[in-house]
């Protein structure tokens, strides 16, 4: 072993209480940023997994347009005063080669069309206003993975079933409509059609539950009185969510549609993300960086106490740089214990969290051993202790030892 | 033939707080190898800022310094502990024995450092200089569980694990009673007269100055 370190070690053996203390200040710190941070990752996890129940990745449909001026290169923008949006045909021309192009992209996993109609869903006496989306049933099921929200009857059935309908547990509940009932749709056209209820999904999705039902892509279109080719949004997913604004872009610029990721579509709740993931990080690097200064403050008696034997290791030889060593590698020991009973800690904490049944929403706390979590954690704790013993080792290794020896 | 192991030439200091003031006026001497050389004047006279020059510990001075007949002002201090290391053994007026470490080991790690044996090698050559001060069965206590007397000697002995070319004292026998004074002056002497060991020492005890070869006395920084 070499000498330096043999000398760490033994301060750190000799004075067991101190390196106690500091290593149980970087235990707790590093197993609160863990157990943080893989909270963070668990809470944006269960979002937008919640997000994505309903919505996908990217969504293309045609924006309304501002009325511009039809003569080009005029020197006024508007030849109208008083210019006006347009509700003109929200409708996706040509539907089939925009998807085709869309899927051509490599990022692209799924792309699906669908068509939302605003209804009201009538059964008897009672009345519910909502939104009923037409939808291809195959790629839809790829896309939200409806099948695994499905509370009652069959997905499958809705494909069989040209006139089937899927309703979320909310209208079910009100309209007192099983599976097998008949409920009738009225759409804006004033379109009245029968549906037959197949299946009725939950979400746990309150608002989306109490308005939301699934129908055929085309018999959605019979209720606005359009043809095949109407459809109003080409909803596409991605390999990586993350991703999702570029590609959007991308897409927007080949289509000449507009394309939204589903962060934009979802400001409020990723802003509501974005502050979470801020006041998290904050705290939990504050709470680290709290347990390095436990080092710190260690490290520096022990230079102070030990001012003698550095005075006399420099006397015999030993040079600034193997100071630093002596201190520095003591104060990365000291790390490394708290490192590895913080890593510990922190899965006990997340082991107990995860059992823990919330309800609502979300059902179990959502939570899970966050590897990226783990290892930025160690990598954090191991740099702020390795600088936690540099600055009082930096201070050790320039005692001038005539000045000790004169004393 | 008589080799030179130390020359000042020309050797000035300065102490600039809280006022310029020379310490250290024009020093030039030689000190042979085997001498056994002792400092003495009163406070003040320069006699231990001499010393601390002359140990490379301290850089900050004019003229020039050489040691083996090797140039020493203006090396990096890097390269002067290196130096320190090989050839210069220091005991002081205090033990400074790293107190959480056995005799044996204090007297170890000048040699660990110089890493030119191996562990075991410098451990038997670490009880043969306890041996030679009478301490072998204490070796394996920890320091701080010596008499003072003890501990000097053990200070001793880590001075000598390097069979250093020079041992430099700092009133050696300061923190002593007449008897471990002795003890530690007939050790130096029997180091000069039956290992040919160069030492110098700064001290203010007539008495052991009268015992060594050679006496430098000191007055406001000139040697007279």
């Amino acid at each position: 072993m070499n000498i330096n370190t043999e000398i760490a070690k033994t301060y750190i053996i000799s004075n067991k209480k101190l390196t106690a203390v500091a290593a149980a200040g970087v235990v707790l710190g590093m197993s609160i940023y863990i157990f943080m941070n893989s909270m963070l990752v668990g809470f944006d996890k269960s979002s937008s997994a919640s997000i994505f129940k309903t919505t996908s990745h990217i969504r293309v449909y045609k924006d309304d347009e501002i009325s511009k001026v039809l003569v080009k290169n005029s020197k006024e923008n508007y030849l109208i005063i008083n210019p006006k949006i347009v509700p003109s045909n929200n409708t996706i021309i040509n539907p089939k080669l925009i998807s085709e192009t869309i899927l051509k992209q490599p990022e692209v996993t799924v792309v699906t069309p669908q068509v939302s109609v605003n209804v009201f869903y009538n059964n008897g006496k009672s009345q519910i206003s909502g939104l009923a989306i037409g939808i291809k049933p195959e790629e839809a099921n790829v896309m939200y993975n409806i099948k695994s929200f499905m509370a009652e009857g069959n997905f499958d059935l809705l494909k069989s079933n040209p006139n089937g309908i899927i309703i979320g547990s909310g209208i079910a509940e009100k309209m007192n409509a099983k599976i097998g009932d008949n409920i009738n749709l009225t759409s804006s056209k004033s379109v009245i059609k029968t549906y037959k209820v197949v299946g009725i999904f939950k979400t746990n999705n309150s608002k989306v539950d109490k308005s939301n039902s699934y129908v055929n892509l085309a018999s959605s279109q019979q209720l606005l009185k359009e043809g095949a080719s109407y459809i109003t949004d080409i909803n596409v997913n991605i390999v990586d969510p993350e991703k999702a604004k570029a590609i959007a872009e991308k897409i927007s610029n080949i289509t000449g549609y507009k394309a939204e990721g589903w962060k934009e579509a979802n400001e409020s709740a990723m802003a509501a993300n974005k502050m979470r993931k801020m006041i998290i990080t904050f705290v939990s690097l504050t709470i680290l960086l709290v347990a390095g200064f436990g080092i710190y403050n260690i490290l520096n008696m022990t230079v102070s106490q030990k001012i003698n034997d550095i005075a006399i290791l420099k006397a015999m030889g030993f040079k600034g740089k193997d100071v630093i060593r002596i201190f520095v590698t003591q104060a990365v020991t000291i790390g490394i214990m708290g490192v590895i009973g913080g890593m510990i800690m922190a899965t006990v904490l997340i082991t107990f969290l995860k059992k823990v049944y919330v309800g609502g929403d979300i059902g179990y706390f959502p939570i899970d051993y966050e590897p990226t979590k783990y290892l930025q954690g160690v990598v954090i704790g191991l740099v702020i202790t390795f600088f936690a013993g540099y600055i009082p080792a930096k201070k050790a290794a320039k005692v001038d030892p005539v000045t000790i020896f004169r004393k | 033939m008589r080799q030179t192991i130390l020359k000042t030439e020309n050797i000035d200091k300065y102490f600039y707080d809280p006022i310029e003031f020379q310490v250290l006026k024009n020093i030039s001497f030689e000190v042979q190898k085997g001498e056994f050389l002792s400092m003495v004047g009163k406070s003040g006279s320069g006699k231990s800022t001499l010393l601390y020059v002359l140990s490379t510990m301290d850089t900050e001075y004019k003229g020039n310094l050489f040691i083996d007949n090797e140039l020493m002002t203006g090396l990096s201090t890097d390269k002067l502990a290196a130096i320190r290391n090989e050839k210069i053994g220091f005991v002081f007026q205090f033990h400074y024995l790293l107190s959480e470490f056995t005799c044996l080991k204090n007297v170890m790690i000048p040699a660990i450092k110089l890493g030119k044996y191996s562990e075991k090698e410098i451990e038997e050559k670490a009880y043969e200089k306890l041996k030679i001060l009478g301490l072998e069965d204490q070796a394996l206590k920890p320091a701080n569980k010596l008499s003072g007397g003890q501990q000097q000697r053990v200070a001793i002995a880590r001075a000598l694990i390097n069979d250093p070319l020079l041992i430099m004292g700092d009133e050696p026998t300061g923190n002593l009673d007449s008897k471990n004074t002795n003890i530690v002056f007939d050790i130096f002497q029997e180091l000069t007269q039956n290992y040919g060991q160069t030492i110098i020492a700064v001290t203010h005890d007539d008495d052991f100055a009268k015992k060594s070869d050679r006496i430098i006395e000191m007055k406001d920084g000139l040697i007279i």
